[in-house]
């Protein structure tokens, strides 16, 4: 049989994977020497720290989206799911460090008011929180080991958006446009799995099926 | 993502300011007299002559690169930088201040004659945004008494109400499909507050006139409160008996009051107010943070306008 582009793809799928996680980080890396070498502007922590955290939503939006671009559209970029939710967890992970390290210079106190005191930290906080055993648990092992369990736990991913909008909403003094656009994306993301399970009973065992 | 990344440019080609300033009669001058034409339509930085006064803060300022460059103004548009890319359209002259309500004497104020009229001060101020940083900005402007004192106030005028040009074809946050906030901005102050030295009428920083972004051509500073109380662009002041809302309080009650004095003890709802980011001093690796002071540190001067007053009621 001739090599079609679906299996030269699958043939490729590892290296692409990798290029994935490299190709995601590289604005963290390109913004943190901006930053370090005076080129983020007048308030560089604040500009770093907002940065890492919409590119946190940008993953988790594209965490989201892969099964309803597959439902909808036939593309499936499900191999490159993990890369794309431990991405989300690298930034947000970053995010946090930042607010830790760069703005509140490890003032524990002070983070741990804002924790227990504003709202919008405390969803922010909760997301990450939650994000922790998903990013441990993503591997082959952990899927294996915990089988139903597994998918029972990655369902937190919803809940993790839902505070993660909360934490972007709160988070300003009005809303933009671009902040709009980002909190409809998450929120039609939501409701489509909450709506997913209808469209599973009408085409029965679609994803059990193996390419050939 | 793009980013963007200020150009150096070496100290050696840097025009100086008085050959710059000659610019147009070097144009006018030559064959090309057309061209000193079109630029008459820019806002450029004009030179004002100033008096020192005793209102300067012994802080070092913020760099007139950051004091132009992160801005918050919304007409102009929601991000930081915002302000100095959109404004280039605004044309601040000529400019006109309407001063109405209950005054003696009423009128409009043209404001090149304003800048003969009143001595044009030298004033270093610590500037505290509600949202966490602050600068140090030496303005140039004359006191807000002044203005009063020309249209003499009634006795039963109690406020002072401020509000901002509206000029959709040239504030591009006035024109897009998504507005922020309704326009026009609205600002008060008590009488008294107004009354008091420290607000000051600002038509310049750094000895040189308002940049669109900073509020061009005359803007309020009132230093002990938070900087959205300094409203931009006034095109009207009227006089009143009853308190005006001011447009953040309009917009979010529980969060924006109408005094809004700097006050690390009363945290906003969303953030705490107990310390601010420097801006210019807080580096990549060192957030330099100073403690806010009460009154951003205009105590002595201004919390006996407040005396027996719940400032956490009345924030």
């Amino acid at each position: 049989m001739k090599p079609t582009l679906r299996s030269s793809l699958k043939q490729w799928q590892p290296t692409l994977v990798w290029l994935t996680y490299a190709v995601g980080l590289a604005p963290a890396v390109w913004y943190f020497y901006l930053g370090a070498t005076g080129g983020l502007g007048a308030d560089p922590v604040k500009t770093f720290e907002l940065f890492l955290g919409l590119w946190g939503l940008r993953f988790l939006i594209l965490t989201l989206a892969v099964s309803p671009v597959r439902d909808l559209m036939g593309w499936n970029f499900i191999a490159y799911r993990r890369a794309l939710g431990l991405l989300c967890f690298y930034y947000i992970l970053l995010h946090f460090t930042v607010y830790l390290v760069l703005d509140q210079a490890l003032d524990v106190t002070a983070v741990l008011n804002d924790t227990l005191k504003r709202p919008f930290i405390m969803f922010g906080m909760a997301g990450l929180a939650m994000l922790i055993p998903l990013a441990l648990t993503s591997n082959r092992f952990s899927i294996r080991r915990m089988g139903a369990h597994w998918i029972r736990l990655h369902r937190l991913i919803y809940i993790i958006a839902a505070c993660g909008v909360l934490h972007y909403a709160l988070s300003t003094k009005v809303f933009s446009m671009e902040q709009l656009i980002y909190i409809g994306l998450i929120i039609a993301l939501i409701l489509y799995r909450s709506g997913r399970p209808i469209l599973r009973n009408r085409k029965p065992r679609r994803y059990l099926t193996t390419s050939p | 993502m793009p980013a963007y990344r200020p150009p150096r440019i070496a100290a050696s080609e840097i025009t100086p300011n008085a050959v710059y300033l000659q610019r147009r009669e070097f144009l006018a001058a030559g064959a090309f007299g057309a061209m000193s034409l079109l630029s008459t339509h820019r806002s450029e930085a004009a030179a004002l002559s100033t008096v020192s006064s005793a209102y300067k803060v012994d802080e070092t300022p913020t760099s007139r690169e950051d004091v132009t460059t992160y801005n918050n103004y919304y007409e102009f548009g929601l991000d930081k930088a915002d302000p100095a890319a959109l404004s280039g359209d605004f044309k601040p002259l000529p400019w006109a201040i309407k001063v109405d309500g209950m005054v003696g004497k009423p009128g409009t104020f043209d404001l090149e004659q304003l800048l003969k009229d009143f001595p044009i001060e030298d004033r270093t101020y610590r500037m505290r945004c509600v949202e966490g940083w602050s600068m140090v900005i030496p303005w140039n402007g004359f006191p807000l008494a002044a203005l009063l004192d020309k249209v003499e106030p009634l006795g039963s005028a109690k406020y002072v109400a401020f509000e901002t040009v509206v000029r959709p074809e040239e504030m591009p946050g006035q024109k897009s499909v998504f507005q922020s906030l309704p326009w026009p901005y609205v600002e008060g102050l008590r009488l008294d507050e107004a009354r008091h030295p420290l607000a000051l009428l600002a038509v310049g920083l750094y000895g040189e006139t308002l940049p669109n972004q900073n509020g061009a051509p005359i803007r309020l500073v009132v230093p002990w409160k938070y900087g959205f109380k300094g409203i931009k662009s006034i095109v009207r002041i009227t006089l009143t008996d009853t308190q005006p809302v001011n447009t953040w309080q309009a917009a979010n009650a529980r969060e924006y009051g109408f005094y809004a004095n700097v006050n690390p003890a009363v945290d906003h709802p969303r953030w705490s107010q107990a310390t601010e980011r420097r801006i210019g001093e807080s580096g990549f690796f060192n957030a330099g943070r100073h403690p806010t002071l009460p009154f951003n540190g205009y105590a002595d001067e201004v919390a006996s306008l407040y005396a027996g007053m719940d400032l956490r009621t009345n924030f």
